[in-house]
């Protein structure tokens, strides 16, 4: 295993940047999510850490060395194809193999290291069968354990459990993060999936329009994200426009007065999570902001309960709550009152 | 019963009766010289006198059949071999590179179906001749200049069937296989070719019969001494209509049908085709 670091890496199309201008390192050991909505440029990226696509600009370190200008099959990188892209000629044992004949290792150490691989996805006595015999997660496990044999120095996964059902993809999800750290695999994964990313996660790195908006831990993304892209993405936000008329205070443009955080004056959205809002029948005494409505829609989503609360014309919040026994569950048209503490109110100027 | 249920029965008879129709026109000539080939007397006619096989060893007396026959296995295998060598490279620049000369070359590739066998056996010989004046060498009527010709005829199919396998190909197994560590002309070979195989192998059966079958151009190609088979056939039925033809014609029809099945034990050809 390997450090991997990208710098200042870009590819462009014509007119159009696919990548615009992309540095990240990743340490020994460490798995790294790049997450952002599809056309963001993450699994772009992702192709030309393998080499698939030569970047415009830019350099891929791996292990120390410069590989940027190195054909895919020169560089000891493992990938996971969001296909999985199994070789549907050969066997399990064969496609396994495949990477190791290519390094001309002798016949006997190949078919050692296939059997301790499939043995480490819990694939043992697998090895003779084809792959359209197999079911997707066992196939997804054949493209990790092909992937793992040849001892990559960078483990790449290309949204590896797209293609897996809701069920399954909880399974694998916890199963690749155990393996990836057992065996101290340096891992980059691309995906779109939000939970997905941050369940697998050490660091990930949110990307949008060819470029990385931001980089950090879970917790970073979800309580400071640095703009109104990431608030978005990462969880959810309801997002209020308005002004800052002074240091931590906003003013909608529906015409309320709220109290937030610090903020530059002038245009700015103000974000507000969902689950930090609270809601109840009268005024919520003790927060700083509370603020009469009336209820628009209500999502019943079962452990939670999504309730959209009008505020003024041009203002409508969402509220989640958990779904208590007894606890408050307004009906559409039923008069409430919001309220959240200054600090829940994420500012970002224009 | 419910009119629904005899109308639907009703459009199910009139297809299958429809198909029957069809497969009967297409079948009859063929029973008809399957049939001929057995009469026992020389002018084929109803009803047959007897029954006999002596024009199949007929066939044996006469060298010009078994020497047609030689000729055209000859160069159908051949034009066959250098056909698959041109249009694997051919199908698969066609299909994974973009560059402006694509659709035109796609379409010159596929011509040589469309032109009638006449016109390229004009063509082909007035070029032969051209040749033979421009260089001084033997070419009209040559061995050489027979398969060139034929090989113009396979590449159509060769083409045409590799495309269509080659368009089913994920491109990421070629990508995996780079990624783990085979360069461009060892994933080619190991991950490539095994996936398109069912096109090659559809491709060279309907080139070769293609060009076993030819008759047209190959008027225009053949030398002295040098005839193919279905050249035999019809200098043959210039002189004589005996069940001669019908024996041949049997024996021909017998080896592309054991062909067929042969592929169609390794690679469905109704998949491919």
């Amino acid at each position: 295993m390997a450090r991997l670091d990208i710098e200042s890496l870009a590819k462009r199309y014509g007119d159009f940047y696919a990548v615009r201008d992309v540095s990240l390192s990743v340490a020994d050991g460490e798995f790294l999510v790049l997450l952002g909505p599809s056309g963001c440029g993450k699994t772009t990226t992702l192709r030309m850490v393998a080499g698939f696509i030569e970047p415009t600009s830019g350099r891929v370190r791996l292990g120390g060395g410069d590989v940027t200008l190195l054909p895919p099959w020169k560089r000891n990188a493992g990938m996971v194809f969001q296909s999985y892209a199994l070789f549907p000629h050969l066997t399990v044992a064969q496609n396994v193999a495949f990477g190791l004949e290519m390094r001309k290792l002798a016949r006997a150490d190949i078919e050692r290291r296939v059997e301790e691989v499939l043995a480490l996805v819990r694939l043992k006595g697998y090895g003779g069968r084809l792959p359209r015999q197999l079911s997707g997660g066992q196939q997804q496990r054949v493209a990790l354990a092909r992937a793992l044999a040849i001892r990559p120095d960078v483990l790449l996964l290309d949204e590896p459990l797209s293609n897996l059902d809701a069920k399954l993809r909880q399974e694998v999800r916890v199963e690749i993060r155990e393996l990836q750290r057992q065996l101290g695999l340096t891992t980059v994964m691309v995906t779109h999936d939000q939970e997905e990313a941050l369940t697998m996660a050490d660091r990930l790195v949110v990307m949008n329009e060819g470029l990385v908006r931001q980089v950090g831990s879970q917790r970073d993304l979800y309580e400071r994200p640095s703009d109104r892209f990431v608030a978005g993405f990462v969880g959810r936000s309801t997002f209020l426009d308005g002004t800052v008329e002074a240091p931590g205070r906003f003013r909608t443009d529906g015409g309320l007065s709220l109290s937030c955080r610090d903020g530059r004056a002038g245009r700015a959205a103000l974000a507000l999570r969902p689950e930090r809002v609270e809601i109840g029948p009268a005024p919520c005494a003790g927060l700083d902001n509370s603020l009469p409505g009336t209820v628009e829609f209500v999502s019943y989503l079962g452990a939670l309960i999504d309730i959209h609360v009008r505020l003024s014309p041009n203002d409508r919040l969402v509220v989640q709550i958990a779904n208590r026994e007894g606890g408050f569950a307004p009906e559409v048209g039923q008069p409430v009152h919001v309220g959240w503490p200054a600090s829940a109110g994420l500012v970002f100027s224009e | 019963m419910n009119v629904a249920i005899i109308r639907r029965r009703a459009g199910r008879w009139a297809l299958n009766g429809a198909a029957a129709l069809a497969l009967l026109y297409i079948l009859t000539p063929l029973i008809f010289v399957i049939w001929l080939a057995f009469f026992r007397q020389e002018i084929p006619s109803f009803p047959p006198e007897g029954y006999s096989l002596r024009w199949f060893a007929a066939i044996l007396d006469q060298r010009k059949f078994v020497d047609g026959f030689t000729l055209s296995l000859q160069i159908g295998v051949l034009a066959t071999l250098i056909g698959l060598a041109l249009g694997v490279p051919a199908a698969l620049c066609v299909v994974r590179f973009q560059f402006g000369f694509r659709a035109p070359l796609a379409s010159l590739l596929l011509m040589p179906l469309i032109v009638p066998g006449v016109v390229l056996g004009t063509s082909m010989y007035v070029f032969h001749v051209e040749l033979e004046n421009g260089l001084d060498v033997d070419v009209i009527g040559t061995f050489y200049a027979l398969v060139a010709g034929h090989v113009v005829i396979v590449i159509p199919w060769v083409v045409r069937l590799i495309t269509a396998s080659l368009a089913g190909v994920d491109r990421s197994t070629e990508e995996a296989a780079q990624n783990l560590g085979a360069n461009a002309w060892v994933t080619f070979w190991r991950i490539t070719l095994p996936a398109i195989r069912p096109g090659i192998v559809a491709g060279a059966l309907f080139g070769f019969v293609t060009s076993f079958g030819n008759l047209e151009m190959s008027l225009f190609l053949v030398g002295p001494g040098r005839t193919t088979l279905p050249i035999v056939i019809l200098q043959y039925l210039e002189w004589k209509i005996d069940p001669t033809i019908a024996a041949v014609s049997v024996v021909q029809i017998l080896l592309i049908a054991g062909a067929m099945l042969i592929t169609d034990r390794y690679v469905k050809l109704a998949r491919v085709v």
